[in-house]
């Protein structure tokens, strides 16, 4: 089996990845590039854990092929803030304890930052529709909508200064 | 997991022709969301993937004056964002809406919907409601195929190898008409119709419904239009009697089977009852009211 040549960016950086056209995004994300934030869960599309936006859509990697990311733009969970400046959104989930596992997180953290982006100002219902993709096994999903609800808000305060 | 071979060709004709000439079994890539996971479970020992979103037209959606011209790998997130297609098409827009996740609707597209053939896809009761047509090509030339005569069966479809839909059309609704989809699932997100109902109808000046057309989705191997509960509604005013009447024909054109997501029973009955509310809802839109 050939194996495909694909020119991408990654979080705003440039890749380069050789990869069997079947394999799954997620996999060249995790195996092929070392990005492991980005987790599976079902490998189906069905829990939301390898959440990543792609061309500034939020999509399900593992039902993207890594082919498909040629000349794409891909923004992972590695992308958003970092060990010494969190962004709002992580702040909150770990001040509300919006994670047990952690599994679910990083997947969760991509998809609330899109909501955020289209939709400032979510009431709790917007929230957990937009979300309902997003499947958490241990939180029950109370602490994680507070999470999201607060840090909608600090980011409308922070703006607004 | 299969080996695949991944072509992504930038026009139609070179799309039918890698189809056709393919010697292992090929299948179009739009959205990926049945496929991908379809790859990771197939017999096939390879497959050729021909990934058709580089081709002009097939990400966009566009009015005419004859009506829509949507791009059938166009994701269900565009779709439903997209203002000036929800003011004309509700019901169908809201069919969109209810497929999957938000990360789901990001690549999952109505050609993909459509060409996947479930029995519980949301969007084809919609698409035959509105009287939509595909446009398949293929190497013969274009056909036009409604899309109730589309889907064959479960999981089948009438494309030949080497075909593919090109476009999705969907003809131009009169004045004071409207449409509406509605599913029933246990769950309030993320579930496959138990039943599904899609209603487009249209209104005199004296709120007299003048044209109807109902589908119903679950309730038999593929998607039906019901012309026998279209037929209870026009010439009325939606009384309760001619709801009850299309909801009966409804029912009685459906061939549902028991499985864990309902008996056949009572997917029978509640296919009715959605075809009821549907018809409501499409026509408070055709009056102009916001549901
Ligand atoms: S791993 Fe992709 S949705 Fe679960
Ligand atoms: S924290 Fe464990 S799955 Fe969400």
């Amino acid at each position: 089996m050939t194996k495909a040549h694909v020119t991408t960016s990654v979080n705003g950086d440039p890749y380069e990845f050789l990869c069997e056209p079947g394999e799954t995004l997620l996999t060249v994300l995790r195996d092929d590039l070392q990005l492991t934030g980005t987790k599976e869960g079902c490998g189906s599309g069905d829990c939301g854990a390898c959440s990543v936006m792609l061309n500034g859509r939020l999509v399900c990697s593992c039902l993207v092929l890594g082919v498909e990311a040629e000349g794409a733009d891909v923004q992972t969970v590695e992308g958003i803030g970092n060990k010494d400046s969190l962004h709002v959104i992580q702040e909150k989930f770990l001040e509300h304890a919006a994670l047990q596992c952690g599994i679910c997180t990083p997947g969760l953290i991509v998809s609330v930052k899109a909501l955020l982006e289209e939709n400032p100002n979510p009431t709790e219902e917007e929230a957990r529709y937009y979300l309902a993709g997003n499947l958490c096994r241990c939180t029950g999903y109370d602490k994680i909508i507070r999470a999201v609800l607060d840090a909608a808000q600090t980011m409308k305060e922070e703006s607004a200064i | 997991m299969v080996s695949v071979v991944y072509e992504a060709p930038n026009s139609i004709d070179e799309a039918v022709r890698l189809l056709k000439e393919s010697e292992i079994p090929a299948r179009v890539l739009a959205g990926g969301t049945d496929l991908i996971i379809q790859n990771n479970s197939t017999e096939d020992q390879s497959r050729l993937i021909v990934d058709v979103k580089k081709i002009d037209g097939m990400l966009e959606a566009k009015f005419s004056k004859d009506g829509l011209e949507l791009g059938p790998s166009m994701c269900c997130a565009e779709l439903t964002a997209r203002g000036d297609i929800k003011q004309i098409f509700p019901g169908l827009v809201e069919a969109a809406y209810l497929i999957g996740s938000t990360q789901v609707q990001g690549r999952a597209s109505i050609g993909g919907n459509l060409c996947n053939a479930s029995p519980a896809a949301d969007t084809i009761p919609s698409l035959i409601a509105n009287k939509a047509v595909c446009i398949i090509s293929g190497s013969d030339g274009e056909r036009n195929i409604a899309v109730e005569d589309f889907v064959t069966g479960v999981g089948t479809n009438c494309l030949r190898v080497g075909e593919l839909v090109k476009l999705i059309k969907v003809p131009m609704p009169s004045e004071r008409s409207s449409d509406a989809y509605l599913r029933f699932i246990p769950r309030t997100e993320m579930d496959i119709a138990v039943a599904g109902a899609a209603v487009s109808l249209a209104l005199d000046d004296d709120d007299v419904c003048v044209s109807a057309r109902v589908a119903i989705g679950a309730v038999a191997p593929t998607a039906l239009l019901v012309e026998s509960a279209a037929a209870c509604l026009i010439g009325t005013k939606l009384d309760v009697v001619a709801l009850k009447n299309a909801a009966r024909a409804a029912s009685e054109s459906s061939s549902p089977i028991s499985d864990r997501r309902g008996t056949a029973e009572y997917r029978r009955h509640i296919v009715g009852v959605l075809v009821k509310r549907a018809a409501k809802i499409a026509m408070q839109r055709a009056q102009g009211e916001k549901v």
